[in-house]
């Protein structure tokens, strides 16, 4: 275990000094400034307004950079320090591979984690501060749904880098991984649906395997439960689980698959040459 | 004490270990050599548990691969290109001290015998060291600890002459207790450190022979050169090996580490026009 956490302070340290870090906050942090300065929580959509508006726009952001910028940056990190010689240095001290691999994703989580949550906790602060009305709920539910979506495509980051022998094969993977799953987005779906080239069951279950898609149905559940701005894929997945059903589905899908991912992604480490 | 049995490394289909086997008893000092592409470092990487192989690697019996931290807690390590690491200098210090179960204390101490004093850059990234300090900070970790199998990928590379010095007598301290396998691709940079000398080439043993083991790591040769007329290169070149100067410029004395001798040698016979007489005396 203090191998563990010696591991993941480490990566801590390494990944606070490393520009993507500094550029990953800066985007996560400018979101929530940028949406305080353009007045979001006075503007009114579909009747939310306050901070609920704000949060909203900020996780419907967060939703389309969150998953390519952890997938890039883990697997640009993780497969270069492999090609640069660090895992030749670092792993031939007396450190077991579980502590290792397992404590790089612990470290790298609370790094990927903490600047998104932070920059929400700084809006409900803000919020708090000029008495807008915190809706705490959606609050709580956001911050879990944004813990899920990092460590999902952390898994998954970390499955990639992994598989991949270098940073260029690493970093191509892990994009067309993302473009595989932005293709099979409900809204896309819908399309096909309607050109009558796939069966209703096979889109939504397609809906129900794509992380990114159950995010963006979980996170607009909240606001709209008749989901007017969805497509059908999302509907029927609702009207079988229901909302509450969704939410907890929407949670322990993607934390599973990015679990599962990064055993996989382990075990192959393992199992093959480490630098 | 280490064992290679059979070891072969192939990738995809470039066969670099061909068969390789050896045996390396305790307190043998051996220089791992060949050109680039021989074979050293995936050996070294095999014997650190890095690699995959057919055949076996063992230290003390244990395998390396399914033995990690047992076996690594006995090995120091010093590759040859510092890895490009961000975090400070202090991080890696305690990082390295606490996985190897010794103090950073010690770490300090044997970098500060190298002319390394670490207070004053503790805070500093290790990616941003010359290329000096970070050798002699990676041999102080290396060192700093009970390793009873150092395996040092030319290590004294970026090391001056007086930090070499010092770092032969850090070798000759543990000659009795540890077994040091040196890799590099010139056998005079290593000669004088080693008794037995494997050299490689395409992934096999094509030499293992036993060398005189006269040279002792910690003595030291008394030099005396004269040179023709004063010449400012060849000033500034034993300058570095801490060789004083006659009032005229023309009589320098000094002292050389006795297993860096060859090295010395070779840098004065870039000078060879300029010498009219050069005496060497083992104390």
């Amino acid at each position: 275990m203090k191998q563990l956490w010696l591991t993941a302070k480490l990566d801590i340290v390494e990944s606070l000094r490393a520009r993507w870090f500094q550029i990953y906050t800066l985007v996560f942090g400018g979101i929530v400034a940028l949406l305080f300065l353009f007045g979001l929580t006075e503007s009114r959509v579909l009747g939310f307004i306050g901070l609920s508006r704000l949060l909203v726009t900020y996780i419907q952001l967060t939703m389309a950079i969150l998953p390519i910028f952890v997938l890039i940056t883990t697997v640009r990190s993780v497969a270069g320090d492999r090609e640069a010689g660090v895992f030749e240095y670092l792993l031939s001290l007396p450190v077991s591979l579980s502590a290792w691999f397992w404590g790089k994703i612990v470290g790298r989580y609370i790094v990927v984690f903490a600047p998104v949550f932070l920059a929400m906790l700084g809006a409900v602060g803000w919020a708090s501060f000029k008495d807008i009305e915190v809706p705490w709920g959606m609050f709580g539910y956001y911050t879990a749904l944004l813990a899920t979506m990092a460590l999902c495509f952390l898994g998954i980051g970390m499955l990639i880098s992994a598989v991949a022998r270098s940073t260029d094969i690493a970093q191509g993977a892990a994009f067309m991984v993302w473009l595989t799953l932005l293709l099979f987005l409900d809204l896309i779906l819908l399309g096909v649906m309607i050109q009558g080239k796939v069966a209703p069951e096979v889109a939504v279950g397609l809906a129900l395997i794509n992380p990114l898609q159950v995010f963006r149905t979980a996170a607009l559940a909240l606001f709209d439960p008749q989901l007017i701005v969805l497509g059908p894929s999302a509907y029927v997945i609702l009207d079988t689980f229901g909302v509450a059903g969704y939410k907890v589905f929407a949670l322990a899908y993607p934390a599973a698959l990015g679990l599962l991912s990064a055993t996989i992604g382990y075990f192959l480490f393992r199992r093959g040459d480490l630098p | 004490m280490i064992q290679f049995k059979n070891v072969a490394k192939t990738f995809r289909r470039a066969r670099v270990l061909d068969g390789i086997s050896l045996d390396i008893g305790l307190g043998e000092r051996v220089a791992l050599i060949g050109s680039n592409g021989a074979g050293k470092t995936t050996l070294i990487r095999c014997l650190l548990g890095e690699y995959t192989y057919d055949g076996s690697v063992a230290i003390d019996g244990r395998d390396p691969r399914s033995n990690r931290t047992a076996v690594l807690g006995d090995i120091g390590f010093v590759p040859q290109l510092p890895p490009p690491l961000k975090m400070p200098v202090g991080q890696l210090i305690d990082f390295s001290a606490s996985l190897c179960g010794t103090d950073p204390r010690r770490i300090h101490g044997i970098a500060k015998r190298l002319g390394l004093d670490l207070d004053g850059i503790l805070s500093r990234q290790f990616v941003r060291l010359s290329g000096g300090m970070k050798q002699k900070l990676l041999i102080a970790i290396a060192l700093g600890r009970e390793a009873r199998v150092l395996v040092m990928d030319e290590p004294a590379a970026n090391l001056d002459p007086e930090a070499r010095k010092i770092f032969f007598d850090l070798l000759a301290e543990r000659l009795d207790n540890a077994t040091m396998i040196i890799s590099s691709h010139r056998l005079d940079e290593v000669s004088s450190l080693v008794n037995r000398v494997i050299e490689m080439d395409m992934g096999k043993v094509v030499l293992d022979d036993r060398v005189a083991d006269d040279v002792s790591l910690s003595g030291t040769l008394a030099c005396r050169i004269v040179v023709k007329r004063h010449e400012q290169a060849f000033a500034k070149a034993i300058a570095a090996w801490q060789f004083a100067a006659s009032d005229d410029n023309l009589v320098w004395t000094g002292r050389i580490a006795g297993p860096d001798r060859l090295r010395f040698l070779g840098m004065i016979s870039r000078y060879t026009a300029l010498v009219s007489d050069l005496s060497l005396a083992e104390n």
